[in-house]
């Protein structure tokens, strides 16, 4: 099962790319987790989490193929 | 020439679009839109939408032109360097347009006088800068019931939606709270005085918040509604996001006027932590002090480099790992504003307590360069 994941902004700072493919996540919570474990710093970071470009606010179920988007909040203008 | 001749000459272009017409321009004509910050964003927004005709216009914002808005800023001129931008942006418009009425607000906005500006206007731009005002912006227009048209930005990319707007099934509308709830603390979203940003990013992000209202307005195609739409300079992608409202971050916009006045914003954002902030005077004064050592946590190739004062770099993604290498009893951090050291200042704090004395330089290196006469 292969997930796509986009990150935005300061994100990539972090990770180093804008995108990242991961295998084998059930759900959004196993992602995340995984990504922090990774990534520390991303555990610091506010952002949201969309998966096939739809807003999340619960863990939810990933399916093979599916892109989990993770946008932080910008303040710039 | 009559002046209704010149008027229709003046809009001809758009008002052969079918879909726009006659119709059109005269709801533009009557309409009212705020534009909340007139910089990177708020520029090219006002001066689309002043060409336009939107019939009136306000212009909030208490700053003055510098020359390092000028990059992105191209309303202003190398003259207006030091003059109110509110009123130097009311001028070249004026002259751009002079059939619509134009209101400056050389102030800024807070809880005291939003909901009493908001009011007037129809449709809320956030062309804003920091994440006090842009909390305080949405949660204003969740409480008039006004249309918010978002956009902000970073480095290379750039963030824009409309909020606040009844969608066609009549669910309840979206509104910032809703991709996030609280704002960040302190130093963990970077602005533009820190990251840095390319100038046409906030030009193009402004010009497509001026086209949200400009559709909004008219009635012509699909505003962003209930959707996030991010742009990356870099690579040209776009990405949309479809959102929803979230019931629980409702409870934490104010829900009357008393409660939005007594709203603080500031403290919001902030981490309220000024324990380790020192004024430029007591910099001063420390660092000469011996066993003192003065950190720049800015990332190695940030500028400028102060000059007069002998300090290391350690940029803040490092700091963890190389805090222990820290060994004098005194250490100044500085960044860019003083919100990136504020985070190291904690993270010394958390590793060395009471044993060293750790500082922070209050305003960042920007502060430092503004204040020429106390180096």
């Amino acid at each position: 099962m292969k997930i796509n994941i986009l990150l935005f902004g300061q994100l990539v700072d972090i990770t180093g790319t804008g995108t990242i493919v991961v295998e084998n996540m059930v759900d959004t919570d196993t992602l995340v987790n995984s990504l922090h474990q990774t990534y520390p710093e991303l555990s610091h970071s506010k952002y949201l989490i969309s998966v096939d470009k739809k807003i999340i606010k619960t863990n939810s179920l990933l399916t093979d193929n599916c892109t989990v988007a993770l946008l932080p909040p910008f303040s710039g203008g | 020439m009559k002046s209704e001749n010149t008027s229709y000459e003046r809009y001809q272009r758009q008002i052969i679009l079918k879909e726009f017409g006659e119709a059109g321009q005269q709801k533009l004509l009557q309409s009212k839109v705020l534009v909340i910050g007139a910089g990177g964003l708020g520029c090219p927004a006002l001066q689309y939408l002043a060409a336009a005709g939107v019939g009136t216009i306000g212009i909030v914002d208490d700053d003055v032109v510098a020359i390092s808005n000028l990059h992105r800023q191209p309303l202003y001129s190398t003259f207006d360097i030091g003059y109110s931008k509110a009123a130097i942006a009311k001028s070249h418009l004026s002259k751009l347009n002079p059939d619509i009425q134009l209101i400056a607000y050389n102030e800024r906005l807070t809880t005291q006088n939003a909901l009493g500006i908001l009011k007037k206007f129809d449709i809320i731009i956030d062309g804003t800068d920091n994440f006090a005002s842009r909390y305080m912006i949405n949660d204003a227009c969740v409480l008039l019931d006004k249309i918010l048209v978002y956009g902000a930005v970073s480095q290379f990319e750039g963030q824009v939606a409309v909020f606040n707007h009844k969608n066609k099934n009549g669910d309840t509308p979206v509104n910032y709270r809703d991709l996030f709830p609280t704002p960040p603390k302190e130093g963990e979203v970077l602005n533009c005085a820190e990251a840095g940003v390319l100038g046409v990013v906030p030009g193009i992000i402004g010009t497509m918040q001026a086209n949200e209202t400009i559709k909004l307005i008219t009635g012509i195609g699909k505003p962003l509604i209930d959707s996030v739409l991010t742009y990356n300079a870099l690579n040209n992608r776009m990405y949309e996001i479809s959102l929803s409202a979230n019931t629980p971050t409702q409870s934490l916009i104010p829900n009357t006027k008393a409660a939005f006045e007594a709203m603080n914003y500031e403290w919001l954002c902030s981490s309220g932590n000024t324990r380790f902030e020192i004024d430029l005077a007591t910099f001063h004064q420390l660092q000469n002090n011996p066993n003192v050592k003065i950190i720049d946590v800015r990332e190695l190739n940030e500028q400028p480099l102060p000059t007069g004062f002998d300090f290391i770099k350690i940029p803040l993604s490092l700091l963890k790992e190389q805090i222990a290498s820290i060994e004098n009893e005194t250490v100044i951090l500085f960044c860019q504003s003083g919100k990136r050291s504020l985070q190291a200042a904690e993270w010394l704090f958390d590793t060395f307590g009471e044993s060293k004395k750790i500082y922070n330089l209050k305003g960042g290196i920007l502060n430092w360069i503004n204040h020429p006469s106390t180096q």
